[in-house]
């Protein structure tokens, strides 16, 4: 019940946030009251449960939030191909993984928990970043190395935090971040706040042992934590098959159930952690394997071609793509179910269909100068301090001296 | 000293060779062509997989010629059951390898980048080093070789730039390694491979393309724990491994101009390390320069200052200097305020020089 409520907060607040600053079509869209009528809709295909009864596959939702899903999704999708251009301009140094072709975990998952829970991944963390309630500014100037970035520029691509929003950031070491997950599940359990942490990891890292001591950590103490397998099918050039024995990553937990779900459909996501969340609550650790893909290489020296076809990728963007999936949706649940609506626009009658397809694009044009004007601020953001190089590596005052390189002349106390 | 092609962040740099005078007088009869130094470690994987039916290469990624390309034709040329892929878990693959080299195979282990050593830390430091001492010579696992790219490349970050050396310097039982240069590196690793003991080889990745050398065609090694005097001088020792040489370099070219004849030291082999040829030379110059990119508490500087401090004391005519990484973990931004650079160099050779 509890868990219902939120959801309903968090969606009502996350439409109003959508719908503010769109054009006059969406404020006339929400005036057509159409916005938060519950309907339902199938999930792409069944989940499959390990050792678990798995939730239904008919979702509650409404146009708002499909909406939304696509909006944020569009959002992410373009704040990805800005990094990729920023990165192949020198803007960007060092190590950069994209997300685009997962958009669909980061907001459904999102959609279905609050920001007290905690959500814990790997490095590939911009788009978790931002359904966390980051900002584009404070992702881009990261991703520069700039000051008004969310770990002040010193973090860079893989390594977001935003500890107001439950978002522990950002690991460079595959699979450490999930032990972390699980201590972090304690201290939840322990304050019994209601409150669940999701573990993210990559199907490489499914094949770390520290998952396996994770996992046996968090049903020994029956945590309540999720561990979320985004299997996007290889780990840098490596297909699943060639790493693993069984890459049916929701049944590896053996003693802890698990959940095989379509991550292409936000909605499917959303109704797992959902259901993952009330689980774990009450029975302990639970696993969930995300099907999805990246578009992109691993980084940005990968041209993500050499160990699987073009077929294969656009195959994926044709039949799968999340974004795209959320478009037809939102299309064909009008024909579905609003097919008398009509609505006024512009002083034309306009089919509700088309006010959605006009929609849709207007949401992606809004969504590419959002971008497009964050990119530009990031910019403007100074690098930070050269003596930042020696904060927050012990806390401030606690006698920590630096040294010159001889370590003779030049000799301080850490600011 | 032969001539060599040096090209290093665009500047031609000559003197970074090698010397060892057998290998020179073999060389002179056999081929040579310049190669990089990721095709020089790829030359060595191939000899060692050619010359000894017994040896393996896997890691992640590998069979595919791994990130950096040095494992690139070995799975076509030598099949799919002597170099392979495996999954990204490097505590278990270390162990792994520990145990195919305790059955007298060898094992070449990569580890990607030298900053994932660390899952497999337990197995090298507790396993790998100790099975020789602990079983009493019944069991060793001397076949076992891991190969690991380490140090800065200019934008790498906290996880892609570290220099991990010191770490395993602390640990008898091993062999910690580094080649400066791709000829360097092809002998040093086969030397490695087949040293009857467990050995560490840290290769400088900001060097994988950027340093061309003439390297030898023919199977050769250098020697192990053997250091080389690569610039001659008399004013003051510098010592540095890997990378930092050519930065080191460039400092000798500096100091010249102002009259300073320094004598450059690789130590190649870190432990166990040279140290009659290190004391030599601070006999002679009376003053001791130690550089790396690791940060400067506790990086294996401190080690060589302290022995020399001790053998070499009533030689000495100015306190031993280091010029190392700073105490904070390797940073994004302002890599270069981080990095050990020349002119960081060159003021303390000055410095001491001057004492
Ligand atoms: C301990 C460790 N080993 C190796 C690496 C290098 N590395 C970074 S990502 C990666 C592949 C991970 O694949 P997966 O877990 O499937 O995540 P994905 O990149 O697909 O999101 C590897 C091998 C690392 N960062 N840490
Ligand atoms: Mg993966």
């Amino acid at each position: 019940m509890m868990a219902l409520n939120r959801l309903v907060s968090s969606s009502s607040s996350s439409s109003a946030a959508l719908l503010r600053p769109l054009s006059a079509l969406s404020r006339s869209l929400s005036a057509a009251a159409a916005a938060d009528a519950p309907i339902t809709v199938e999930t792409s295909v069944p989940f499959v449960g390990h050792n678990c009864e798995p939730p239904s596959r008919s979702v509650s939702t409404t146009p708002a939030e499909l909406l939304s899903f696509f909006r944020d999704m569009a959002q992410m999708r373009r704040m990805e191909i800005a990094a990729d251009s920023l990165y192949k301009s020198k803007l960007i140094r060092g190590f950069c993984h994209l997300y685009d072709g997962q958009e669909a975990v980061a907001v459904g998952m999102e959609s279905a928990i609050t920001k007290k829970d905690c959500i814990i991944t790997a490095y590939r963390d911009h788009c978790i970043f931002l359904g966390r309630g980051g900002t584009l500014v404070e992702a881009f100037s990261e991703l520069m190395g700039r000051r008004a970035g969310c770990s002040k520029g010193k973090g860079g691509s893989m390594h977001f935090y935003k500890k107001d929003g439950g978002f522990y950031g950002g690991h460079g070491i595959v699979g450490a971040q999930v032990p972390l997950g699980c201590g972090l599940a304690f201290g939840q359990k322990y304050v019994k706040d209601g409150t669940v942490t999701f573990a993210m990891y990559g199907d490489g890292a499914a094949n770390q042992g520290q998952l396996f001591e994770a996992l046996n950590m968090a049903a020994l103490w029956d945590l309540p934590a999720i561990l979320v397998c985004e299997n996007n099918h290889y780990g840098m050039g490596t297909a699943e098959w060639r790493a693993a024995k069984s890459p049916a990553y929701y049944k590896r937990g053996d003693y802890v159930p698990g959940l095989k779900v379509d991550g292409m459909d936000a909605l499917a996501v959303k109704q797992a952690c959902k259901f993952a969340k009330e689980y774990a609550l009450q029975n302990g650790p639970l696993i969930l394997e995300m099907d999805t893909y990246r578009y992109h290489g691993h980084s940005m020296s990968d041209p993500g071609s050499t160990y699987r076809t073009r077929d294969e990728i656009s195959g994926v963007r044709q039949e799968r793509d999340p974004i795209e999936r959320m478009r037809k949706l939102i299309l064909s649940h009008d024909v579905a179910t609003e097919k008398e609506l009509k609505f006024c626009s512009r002083e034309q009658e306009l089919h509700w269909s088309c006010v959605l397809w006009l929609f849709s694009h207007d949401i992606e044009k809004e969504v590419r100068k959002e971008v497009d004007e964050a990119v530009a601020e990031a910019k403007e953001s100074p690098m930070p301090d050269p003596s930042e190089l020696f904060t927050d590596v012990y806390v401030k005052g606690y006698g920590v001296e630096v040294f010159g390189a001889d370590r003779k002349e030049v000799r301080g106390v850490l600011p | 000293m032969t001539n060599l092609l040096w090209r290093f962040r665009g500047l031609a740099l000559r003197g970074l060779c090698t010397s060892s005078a057998a290998a020179a007088v073999e060389e002179s009869k056999k081929s040579k062509a310049a190669v990089n130094l990721f095709s020089a470690i790829n030359q060595a994987l191939h000899i060692a997989l050619e010359s000894d039916p017994r040896t393996y290469v896997f890691g992640e990624d590998v069979s595919f010629g791994g990130v950096f390309r040095c494992t690139t034709g070995l799975a076509d040329r030598f099949g799919k059951h002597r170099v392979f892929n495996t999954p990204l878990c490097e505590q278990g693959l270390v162990g792994f390898g520990i145990g195919l080299a305790a059955m007298g195979n060898r094992a070449i282990v990569e580890i990607q980048f030298a900053d994932y050593i660390y899952p497999a830390f337990d197995q090298i430091v507790n396993e790998a080093a100790k099975f020789r001492y602990r079983s009493g010579s019944q069991f060793n696992c001397g076949g076992l070789t891991i190969r690991a790219p380490y140090g800065a490349v200019g934008h790498g970050g906290h996880y892609h730039s570290q220099s991990p050396e010191a770490f395993f310097c602390h640990v008898p039982g091993l062999k910690v390694v580094i080649p400066r240069s791709p000829r360097e590196a092809k002998g040093l690793l086969l030397a490695c491979i087949r040293d009857p003991n467990p050995t560490v080889f840290f290769e400088p990745k900001w060097l994988y393309r950027l340093a061309v050398e003439e390297v030898p065609e023919h199977d050769y090694v250098l020697p192990l724990s053997q250091a080389e005097v690569i610039r001659q001088g008399t004013d003051i020792t510098l010592i540095a491994w890997g990378a930092q040489l050519a930065v080191m370099e460039q400092a000798c070219v500096e100091a010249e101009k102002d009259g300073i004849s320094c004598e450059l030291i690789d130590l190649k082999t870190l432990i166990p390390w040279d140290k009659e040829t290190v004391e030599a030379s601070v006999r002679k110059t009376g003053k001791l320069l130690v550089s790396h990119e690791a940060p400067i508490t506790g990086g294996f500087g401190a080690e060589i200052c302290a022995s020399i401090a001790e053998s070499c004391f009533l030689r000495l005519e100015a306190p031993v200097a280091r010029v190392c990484g700073l105490d904070t973990p390797f940073p994004l931004v302002y890599e270069p305020f981080y990095m050990p650079t020349k002119n960081k160099i060159l003021d303390t050779i000055k410095a001491t020089v001057n004492y």
